[in-house]
């Protein structure tokens, strides 16, 4: 199989994982899904730091390198906070 | 610099536990008990993730890294720690919108850095960029909408899906040609209508729909992800991609069935003004023959109640009305009164936002019910008291076949014995639809700020004593 081809096995069948975790999350917890996928879609962190971080990149690439890396790692550091911020709601003092 | 390096293979494996560390994070949120630890696998994911990276043999220099993360760590801990739970549907959809734009930037760096790309390299660029600019623009709109920058109202033109369709079209035609060709013209014309297309898609969507809205856009911040993987033969990028894809996908799915109405309705409708205004409440309740009540006569119906269900919605939220609403829970505790809170799934401007309002005023979760748990218990209820709510209990989705919310599922609080609604003035819910509760015999409103008005109720309450 090529490369492509590989790649489209992973997605389909994430795409079932995705489809049977998601059914299971309950609907009070809603918001923090919503933010808990805004932190960990910052994984395009990691496209951005093989832009930001590649050899003889040119100060243009190493630029919107930067600029990537700065607005994905907003989404990891601001989405995985607020979403403890939130789940801490909704554990303390429970009768 | 380092000394240590990863192999590809080292690379891939770490990727892969990632990947299960993402997966058990989602997964950890089906009960909020173990949604924290979920929280801190995602976290560990992520560390992973970025360790592996940098330690691979493609990336050479740090500077950049290192000042693009410190700026991200201060910046996102920054909103983090400062939003307020009633704004979270902006910063989730400013979010949003970084992920749209982070995607474009990535691509189009692959593209100066990439020696040779060739045309399925392109093709896979073309859709990372599309999507995320699609998912920029979208969410900066969605973001403006919600933060009252831009008006709710749909804003609609003739030839509007014409011009949307047209623009679609240009889009795949320049991305083919760039797939093609390489030119970088063709490039920078994709990006720009892509960026463009993002804003027509979204200003036609009402107020009303913003639930909708915001878990597409959601959505569509993965598939920019899982495209981004696609452009770098990265499996961890595609699996999270496709995880977060179908977690929005399925909430919109849900908030669309919530409202009885299909995403295709949804996103060419323009349904909702979203646009509040306040005139003459109390006399154009009367000329209407709708009841409206004093602070005492609710109390008064309240305090020797079985059972009270309270029906928050989005303007609980405007009010900030949720702390003044657990002390009145308490105190009717406190008397024996059995107190439930009824969510609706479309309930405020995202969705779970109303959950999340009442956790951070310390309701506990076990008194707070989903729509289907709760509706066979307002036949049993004295008070059903509606704060900031309207459309998602109005029983003209069940009785009246012309009604254009005909067929939404709502909470049936006209089922309990007394019905009261706090409310600002006598305007019709986001859908414009006039609500058939309001002039039922056991309806009356209550008019004023609804914080101000929960407070006097939980001081009277005070003051009866027992």
């Amino acid at each position: 199989m090529s490369d492509p081809i590989v790649a489209l096995y992973v997605f389909v069948l994430a795409c079932f994982i995705g489809y049977y975790v998601i059914w299971g999350v309950t609907p009070s917890l809603h918001t923090p899904l919503m933010a808990l996928t805004n932190a960990i879609s910052g994984i395009v962190i990691v496209g951005a730091l093989l832009v930001a971080g590649a050899e003889r990149a040119g100060l243009a690439a190493e630029l919107l390198g930067f600029l990537a890396v700065l607005l994905a790692s907003i989404n990891v550091f601001g989405g995985f906070l607020v979403t403890h911020r939130m789940l801490s709601m909704f554990q303390k003092k429970k009768k | 610099m380092l000394h240590f390096s990863l192999s590809a293979h080292g690379q891939a494996l770490a990727y892969l536990v990632s990947a299960v560390l993402f997966i058990f994070a989602l997964k950890s949120l089906t009960h909020p008990a173990s949604a924290r630890r979920g929280n801190f696998y995602g976290m560990i994911g992520m560390v992973i993730a970025v360790a592996a990276t940098l330690l691979g043999q493609e990336v050479t220099s740090y500077g950049f890294i290192i000042a693009g993360v410190a700026g991200g760590a201060v910046i996102g801990t920054i909103l983090a720690m400062r939003i307020q739970m009633a704004a979270m549907p902006q910063l989730v959809a400013a979010l949003h919108s970084f992920v749209g734009l982070a995607a474009v930037l990535v691509a189009i760096g692959t593209f100066i850095i990439t020696a040779h790309p060739d045309a399925v390299m392109m093709g896979e660029l073309s859709a990372g960029i599309v999507i995320g600019a699609i998912t920029f623009t979208g969410s900066v709109i969605a973001f403006g909408k919600l933060q009252g920058l831009i008006s709710g109202s749909p804003v609609k033109f003739t030839g509007q899906h014409a011009l949307n369709a047209a623009m679609a079209l240009a889009v795949i035609g320049f991305a083919v040609h760039f797939a093609m060709t390489g030119s970088v013209l063709s490039l920078s014309l994709m990006t720009l209508i892509a960026f463009a297309l993002g804003v027509t898609l979204i200003i036609p969507i009402g107020g009303a729909d913003m639930p909708v809205v915001i878990s597409m856009l959601n959505s569509y911040s993965g598939w920019a992800a899982a495209a981004t993987g696609f452009t770098l033969h990265n499996n961890l990028l595609i699996i999270v991609g496709a995880l977060v894809g179908f977690s929005g996908a399925i909430l919109s799915y849900i908030m669309c069935k919530g409202m009885n109405r299909s995403i295709i309705n949804v996103v060419f409708g323009g349904f909702g003004s979203g646009d509040e205004a306040d005139t003459g409440a109390g006399a154009l309740a009367a000329q209407r023959g709708v009841k409206s009540a004093s602070v005492e006569d609710v109390v008064y119906w309240m305090e020797d109640a079985a059972k009270v269900i309270i029906i928050p919605g989005y303007g609980m939220a405007a009010a900030q009305a949720q702390h003044a609403l657990k002390e009145l829970m308490e105190l009717l505790v406190a008397r024996g009164v059995d107190v439930k809170f009824a969510i609706h799934p479309v309930a405020g401007r995202m969705p779970g936002h109303m959950n999340v309002l009442l956790a951070e005023a310390d309701i506990p979760y076990e008194r707070v019910l989903e729509m289907d748990e709760i509706n066979s218990e307002f036949p049993t209820a004295d008070v059903a008291l509606v704060v900031g709510a309207n459309d998602v209990v109005n029983p003209a989705a069940e009785e009246d076949k012309s009604s254009p919310i005909y067929g939404m599922p709502i909470l049936q609080a006209g089922k309990a014995r007394q019905v009261y609604f706090l409310k600002r003035s006598m305007r019709p819910g986001y859908s414009g639809v006039d609500n058939l509760l309001f002039y039922k015999d056991n309806t009356s409103l209550v008019f004023g700020d609804a914080k101000d008005t929960i407070e006097g109720m939980a001081s009277a309450l005070k003051g009866s004593g027992h």
